[in-house]
């Protein structure tokens, strides 16, 4: 299928637009919430939100015999809010560190909500069938009726987020201080953290308990290489969840038999990676770049000082000088030619022969320099 | 006391605050008149920070209340300025220095109202006192130990408060940057402001500060400096380590 065929699909095929339209908007909302978890340090908390949904899903299938997104999302939302005041009760209460409360609940909750799955698996109600795609998700499973009740909750928590901005934004820098400025930091803690667990919610359906988590950490992790403001990281990683949600349900639809939920987080995923290597400052490969760039630099220089130090032995700058006499100056390193073939292009040194090279006058000027610097009483002077 | 005298900047009576069941200030009392530059001195663990973060309300205490210019804590908020201590915080978060700075104002700028003109403009104001109005649009992981210290003045500067609390300014600064603040804290006291500072320094403690409080879980002592930093007081804050009492009465 070609790109065009894509395009034309996601405009007129009513299923992928729908599938597309909740995948985009489920990274919008976990990439934007997840940013502000990853400065606060919460990335994790959004696996156990994720993971403590089930039972919430299942019970209110059990209570109400509905499987319209809204009630299963309700369900969702409360068991993850349980868990999340549970989880700080044992943290604040106990001597119980982050990492094990987390552990612990999620665990707890998880293998509640599996334990109920397969009880109501047993039920002779057939409505119970889709239930289990909240596992692994299933974006195909969308209906439009699902995707309102996404964009809505989606933009509830999108316009809470930009109505408290320089509220989270403290909370999240320096918590103390805000509240040493009087702003009511436990309601907004509450506030935030609902927020989470609605970006949360809303995408389970569509990529499951399991992979959920990662539709908080991925993109976050992946704007913030790219970024040192606030407001960009958080647009980009909206961007990058929407850009892995829209290229997951494409994908999807193309019937490879692909389901959308996984390669929309195997999306998001290799955004991360990429940033990693390829963002400017903080990407590997730059940082890379940068690091050859100054061990180029620092070599011409050492060449261009050795033939400095020889030739002032003479009395005469200009005095040309062997390669080999250079090569043994510098543990008989390769890059001596090169780097002297370089200096020559920047009409440092000049090429007498074969083996023969010697500075040019603007070659002594620099070498005279460098040396100053390092060696401010040295022999340049 | 007289009613019609003026309150204290800072009154605090019968402080107690336990951790884990474990007294970290004991029946503490301080009063500090408007106006004083006062080191808050003692030893590692006897419970300077606790105090400070107690009065500025981060902390419950167990007992014992606390009064801001004959108020509670909550009715004078917005006359209280703050410089935490700079490793609580991770500077490596997405931000720049006038944003930080203008973090100050975020208590009186209310609901929903994004930082201005007005704030940028005191934000500025309050980086050029420090001396660091050059690294306004730097991200701050791009600061130095020293740098980020004189952020966190700025931030309280623009809080436009009359009593501040500072918690170990002088950590891990060098000495130009030590300079620099104590020209500050010496034009805050000039404007008729109360300045608290937590400190570490003993041998510099009488140059810089007019008040002083001695603590080790206990008030040991609180006063004007000549009255209170005497080497008795001293020898009961600090208890059996002595070396460095001998030293300072070499240098004497």
């Amino acid at each position: 299928m070609s790109l065009g065929d894509l395009l034309q699909n996601l405009l007129f095929d009513y299923t992928l637009r729908t599938v597309a339209l909740g995948s985009m908007v489920l990274g919008i909302v976990s990439g934007a919430l997840g940013a502000f978890a990853m400065l606060r340090k919460q990335s994790l908390l959004g696996d156990a939100i994720s993971h403590a949904a089930l039972p919430g899903v299942v019970l209110a299938f059990l209570l109400t015999r509905s499987k319209e997104s809204l009630v299963l999302i309700l369900g969702a939302a409360i068991a993850s809010w349980l868990a999340t005041l549970w989880m700080f009760a044992i943290i604040r209460h106990t001597r119980i560190k982050e990492d094990a409360a987390l552990g612990l609940v999620l665990s707890v909750f998880f293998g509640f909500g599996l334990m109920l799955l397969t009880y109501t698996q047993r039920l002779p109600d057939s409505r119970q069938a889709g239930l289990s795609t909240f596992l692994f998700g299933q974006a195909a499973t969308l209906l439009v009726r699902d995707v309102q009740t996404m964009i809505g909750l989606g933009v509830v928590a999108i316009l809470l987020l930009l109505a408290f901005w320089k509220e989270f934004k403290l909370l999240s820098f320096d918590r103390e201080f805000a509240v040493s400025l009087g702003l009511p930091v436990a309601m907004l803690d509450v506030v935030l953290t609902t927020l989470l667990v609605i970006a949360i919610v809303i995408g389970l359906q569509a990529v499951g308990v399991l992979l959920m988590s990662a539709m908080v950490v991925a993109p976050a992790a992946a704007s913030r290489q790219w970024t040192d403001r606030l407001g960009t990281m958080v647009t980009l990683s909206a961007f990058f969840g929407a850009i892995s949600g829209l290229v997951g349900a494409l994908i999807s639809s193309t019937g490879t038999g692909f389901s959308t939920g996984p390669l929309v987080v195997l999306i998001a995923s290799a955004i991360v990676l990429f940033s990693m290597f390829f963002a400017p400052n903080r990407g590997l490969f730059w940082g890379w770049v940068r690091q050859q760039r100054s061990r180029c630099q620092l070599r011409l220089e050492n060449v261009l000082t050795d033939l400095f130090l020889l030739a002032n032995q003479h009395g005469n700058l200009l005095h040309p000088h062997s390669i080999q006499a250079l090569r043994a100056m510098n543990a008989g390193g390769d890059w001596v030619q090169t780097s002297l073939l370089r200096l020559k292009e920047l009409e440092m040194v000049s090429q007498l022969d074969e083996h023969n090279w010697a500075l040019t006058p603007k070659g002594v000027e620099t070498a005279r320099q460098i040396v100053n610097i390092y060696h401010p009483t040295g022999e340049g002077q | 006391m007289g009613q019609n005298l003026a309150p204290f900047a800072i009154q605090v009576t019968d402080l107690t605050v336990t951790y884990n069941e474990k007294p970290v200030l004991w029946d503490v009392d301080m009063e500090v008149p408007e106006g004083v530059l006062m080191a808050i001195v003692g030893p590692n663990g006897a419970g300077k920070t606790t105090l400070i973060k107690t009065i500025l309300g981060l902390l419950e205490p167990a007992a014992g209340r606390v009064l801001i210019q004959g108020k509670p804590y909550k009715e004078k908020r917005h006359m209280v300025g703050y410089v935490p201590q700079r490793g609580t915080v991770d500077w490596d978060f997405p931000t720049t220095v006038i944003d930080v700075v203008m973090m100050g104002r975020y208590g009186s700028l209310g609901w929903f109202k994004r930082p201005g003109k007005a704030e940028r403009q005191a934000a500025y104001e309050a980086l050029e006192k420090v001396g660091m109005s050059a690294f306004a649009r730097r991200q701050i992981s791009q600061l130095s130990g020293g740098q980020q210290q004189r952020v966190f003045l700025a931030r309280a500067l623009v809080q436009n408060a009359s009593i501040y609390f500072m918690d170990e300014p002088f950590q891990g600064v060098d000495a130009v940057t030590e300079r620099a603040i104590i020209a500050l804290l010496q034009e805050l006291r000039a404007a008729g402001k109360t300045v608290v500072v937590v400190h570490h320094d003993l041998q510099t403690v009488p140059e810089y500060f007019d008040w002083v409080m001695l603590l080790n879980v206990r008030r040991i002592a609180s006063g004007p400096m000549a009255e209170v930093f005497t080497d008795e007081n001293l020898r009961l804050t600090y208890g059996g380590r002595l070396a460095f009492l001998r030293e300072r009465e070499a240098t004497t």
